[in-house]
């Protein structure tokens, strides 16, 4: 047992500092089990989502160490030892409190996705699909909408201005994920990514990949090959980037 | 105040099938819960939905799920209930299919099932080990689909169905005037974010609040889970049956601290894994109880030749009902032969390629490499007993899910008991979810729809309900945290898996004293997003069904399921025909015998009278053949 040093963003609606807290830390534990013990003696009112606490509901993210990730998920024996850890709520949302940010993007963005549309002349129970046909849009529906990959996109973390035209990345995955499965009958899930959702904005860097807690491929088996269906070419990432940097995206 | 059909309780896997159900039939549906939407505690479930559909041995038939069903839950199950879920639950697995749903795949094709505890075939429907998230993602987006069809007729996505997520219900409304036995009228709450009390007018409201387990130290359940509906129920005048039964998962993490409960899904059997004591025994050879012996494998070599050969051998004794299982760790490790951190050891590295660990269990893999360090594909898991489901909840009509109680109330999910009688098989929730919560938003609505005049909520109901919940911001000074600790300790060592008569009378002495404490919580801070607040909220409700599952334990003499009695270790015929129903009068729980439903002869005539007699006393058999 050793005791350790959190700097943790306090207040409401952005307007707030950080507050230090000397908090004991035993072996095995998680970020959330520090707040939790936090929550219990010395700050009972620090607001802060979960549920789970098993990385399953996507609910406890918030940024430690500058970094979007689940606190539940995220080991103390990670985390530098000798020094501070400091927590903050997700950047590219707004405040409520402490640690807690409105995430009502990621739900409107999610209703703007047109929905699953079943084959006609099949009836429940009909439906016949290989496990290799189906596996690729499960990939992405391992998806916990922890909205990791929606903070970190720099298309949104630091540019207000394109939440109206962007969906983010785990909506674009998800019209990926509806384009690639095998019964879907809606017409043109491709031109609809780039036209509507904002596929264009994206330029591959995979920061979104990166901080994925479900480890999907996002950039590469959901956003590079919707691009290319859209295209119908083929996308280096390399020699796209180079061409997309610095440039903003036109309307 | 906004005005609404039907209100639904909860967004897990019963109360969007309600909502869905609900708007379906033209009602206009709220559904209130306390966290974001699809994150509700069905997301965590792993391993999958039991569903008769065949497809992967064409021997299984509903009649044969019920069976299971039945033996499961030790024939306490409410039949009707039983019979229900056995027939609905292949259609409502094909419905999910069509609202965009992707289960795993057989060669065929069709959806792949896979083997559980006590289900006689491969019956669960799956998505590897994370099939709750896509039954909560596919009805999520199903109850996009209908926002999105309301919003091309009104302009407005939430005219027919709205979502109040981080809203707490403290109480549900009833009509004027009406003491007791007056109809529903809607709920009242807290929102979450901004510490604002909302209520909301409805003549019918589903509750589907799921369970328990918070009031256990050592669980798998979610924050979630305090027994919210459980005690919202009892408050609106209902009755609850069954609370004695509480399923403890026999595999829950056990090391490190931080992540003791967590579970372990139960696939790790079905696909092969074993469990082994410190002495590197298959113990669970030892533990098969006489009521199993004919349909388990007697010896390591069958058991093993079933996993490739099932219509030639018995299943390895793994494979168990959960409280058999659960026993049997109990009982290794208190005989001395559990691991360095109390648990036993469940091994699948020794019996499956790595490569194929990954595949079938990729959350288990993942979970105990990033939380304890341990690779799965190379060394065992320690794990011991968690708790896990309570199979106790809500009276309700098995055909409509109302509360014969309450007029307008209707409950669906955990958070209904009966369904599971004295133990739930594995996959057997999701599927009651799906089942009940279509019923109950069907009934619910139509309820709705066939009133001449509603019930409007008591204006002294309102008042009441907005005292209690600002109280803890008063002079008290109880901290909420502390209450909490000590009644999951409470629960945890005196009402836990295996129980004493002496030690249930301490815990009802405990909870005594801890409901009087809990009068003087005292929270710090504002209204809003206060987690302090919350759990001061939640303690009522926690304490409240502590007590009726510390009384109700007590009074059954006998050993059953989910209630271990270690001085009445033996199952008692006598006590199948009665559940224990508990209501709340003058403040205090009563508890009372209550006849369970007879089991009708043709659902009777499914079991051989061999079976029967272990169950049924001899003038129950001779009645039936008269
Ligand atoms: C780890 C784990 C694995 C499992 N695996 C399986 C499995 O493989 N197969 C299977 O069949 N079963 C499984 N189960 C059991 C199953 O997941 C649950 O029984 C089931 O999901 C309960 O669903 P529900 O719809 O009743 O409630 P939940 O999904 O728990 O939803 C409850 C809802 O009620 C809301 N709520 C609660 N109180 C209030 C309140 N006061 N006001 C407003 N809203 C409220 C919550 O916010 C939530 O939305 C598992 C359980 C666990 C813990
Ligand atoms: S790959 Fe695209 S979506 Fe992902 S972070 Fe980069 S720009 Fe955003
Ligand atoms: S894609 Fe990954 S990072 Fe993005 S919301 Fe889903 S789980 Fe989170
Ligand atoms: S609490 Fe559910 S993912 Fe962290």
């Amino acid at each position: 047992m050793s005791s350790l040093e959190f700097r943790i963003w306090r207040g409401e609606a952005g307007e707030g500092g950080f507050v230090s807290y000397r908090v004991e830390v035993n072996d095995g534990e998680v970020v959330l089990d520090l707040v939790h013990r936090l929550q219990a003696t010395q700050a009972p009112d620090l607001a802060v989502r979960w549920n789970c606490k098993a990385g399953k509901c996507g609910s406890c993210s918030a940024e430690v160490n500058g970094r979007p990730r689940l606190l539940c998920m995220t080991r103390m024996s990670t985390l530098p030892p000798d020094r501070p850890v400091v927590l903050t709520p997700l950047r590219a949302f707004p405040s409520i409190r402490d640690l807690v940010t409105d995430v009502g993007f990621n739900y409107a963005k999610a209703r703007e996705v047109p929905s699953f549309v079943p084959p006609p002349g099949l009836a429940p129970g009909e439906y016949r699909m290989a496990q290799q046909d189906v596996a690729r849009s499960q990939e992405f529906r391992k998806c916990i909408e922890c909205f990791l990959c929606q903070d970190t996109c720099h298309a949104v973390r630091d540019h207000e201005e394109n939440k109206g035209a962007f969906a983010g990345p785990r909506f674009l995955m998800r019209l990926a994920e509806l384009d690639m499965h095998p019964l879907d009958a809606a017409p043109d899930r491709k031109r609809d990514a780039q036209e509507v959702h904002g596929l264009g904005y994206c330029n591959i860097t995979k920061c979104c990949t990166e901080v994925c807690p479900e480890h999907i491929r996002i950039t590469d088996n959901a956003l590079i090959p919707l691009k290319e269906r859209v295209a119908d070419r083929k996308y280096d990432p390399l020699v796209w980037l180079g061409s997309k940097i610095g440039r903003r995206p036109k309307d | 105040m906004e005005q609404y059909d039907v209100v639904v309780v909860g967004a897990g896997g019963a109360g969007l099938r309600a909502a869905i159900e609900a708007r379906e039939q033209g009602a206009r549906v709220a559904v209130v819960c306390k966290s974001l939407f699809g994150k509700a505690h069905t997301v965590m479930a792993e391993g999958g939905i039991a569903a008769s559909m065949g497809n992967v041995n064409s021997g299984d038939n509903w009649q044969v799920h019920f069976r299971d069903t039945m033996r499961g839950g030790k024939f306490l199950n409410h039949p009707r209930m039983a019979e229900l879920h056995a027939k609905e639950a292949p259609e409502r697995v094909w419905e999910l299919e069509t609202w965009g749903a992707l289960f795993d795949r057989t060669a065929d094709g069709r959806i792949s099932q896979r083997n559980f505890g006590g289900h006689e075939y491969p019956r669960l429907a799956h998505v590897g080990d994370r099939t709750g998230l896509e039954l909560i993602r596919t009805l999520q987006q199903k109850v996009v689909a209908l926002q999105q069809a309301d919003h091309r007729e009104t302009g407005d996505h939430e005219w027919g169905l709205k979502v109040f997520q981080e809203y707490t219900v403290t109480r549900i409304l009833k009509e004027h005037g009406a003491a007791d036995g007056g109809r529903v009228a809607g709920v009242f709450g807290y929102a979450r974010e901004s510490g604002e009390f909302f209520a909301i007018a409805a003549p019918a409201v589903v509750l589907a609040t799921g369970g328990i387990g918070k009031s256990f130290k050592v669980t798998s359940n979610s924050w979630e889970y305090t027994g919210d509906g459980h005690a919202l129920a009892l408050l609106a005048g209902a009755r609850l049956l069954n609370m004695e039964f509480i399923q403890f998962h026999p595999t829950g993490m056990v090391w490190p601290p931080s992540v003791k409960g967590i579970l372990v899904t139960e696939s790790v059997r079905g696909d092969g894994g074993v469990l082994r004591n410190s002495e590197g025994r298959r113990f669970m050879f030892d533990h098969v109880p006489d009521v199993f012996r004919a349909q388990y494998a007697q010896t390591e070599a069958e058991a093993d030749r079933w996993y490739t050969d099932p219509d030639h051998n018995r299943r390895p004794p793994e494979l168990l009902p959960r409280d058999e299982v659960a026993r049997a760790i109990n009982a290794e490790v208190k005989a001395g032969r559990g691991t360095e951190h109390g648990g036993v050891h469940l091994d699948v590295s020794s019996r499956l390629p790595a490569e194929e660990i990954v595949r079938r269990l990729p959350s288990m893999h993942h979970q105990f490499l990033e939380l304890a360090d341990v690779d799965i594909t190379r060394e065992p898991m320690e794990v011991g007993p968690t708790c896990h489901y309570v199979m106790g909840g809500v009276e309700v009509d098995p055909d409509t899910a109302a509360s014969p109680a309450v007029p307008g109330l209707y409950a669906a999910g955990e958070v209904a008991g009966g369904m599971h009688g004295a133990n739930r098989l594995g996959g057997n929730s999701l599927s009651d979810l799906l089942v009940f919560g279509r019923r109950a938003g069907l009934h619910a609505a139509r309820y709705a729809a066939a009133l001449t005049e509603r019930p409007q909520p008591a204006a002294e109901q309102l008042d009441a309900a907005r005292a209690e919940a600002v109280a803890p911001f008063g002079e008290g000074t109880e901290h909420p945290y502390a209450l909490h600790q000590e009644l999951q300790q409470t629960m945890n060592d005196l009402v836990g898996i295996i129980r004493r008569a002496g030690e249930m009378k301490q815990a009802q002495d405990r909870l005594a004293v801890l409901r009087r404490r809990a009068e003087q919580v005292g929270v710090e801070g504002h209204r809003q997003f206060n987690p302090g607040w919350h759990l001061a909220l939640d303690l009522r409700n926690m304490l409240l069904v502590s007590e009726c599952v510390a009384k109700a334990a007590l009074l059954r003499r006998e050993s059953r399921g989910g209630h271990t009695r270690e001085d009445w270790p033996a199952m008692d015929r006598d006590w199948r025909r009665s559940n224990l129903v508990c209501a709340l009068v003058d403040g205090g729980i009563e508890v009372r015998r209550q006849p369970l439903p007879p089991l009708r002869a043709d659902l009777m005539a499914l079991f051989d009278r061999t079976e029967l007699a272990k169950y049924f006393t001899p003038e129950e058999l001779a009645d039936e053949q008269s």
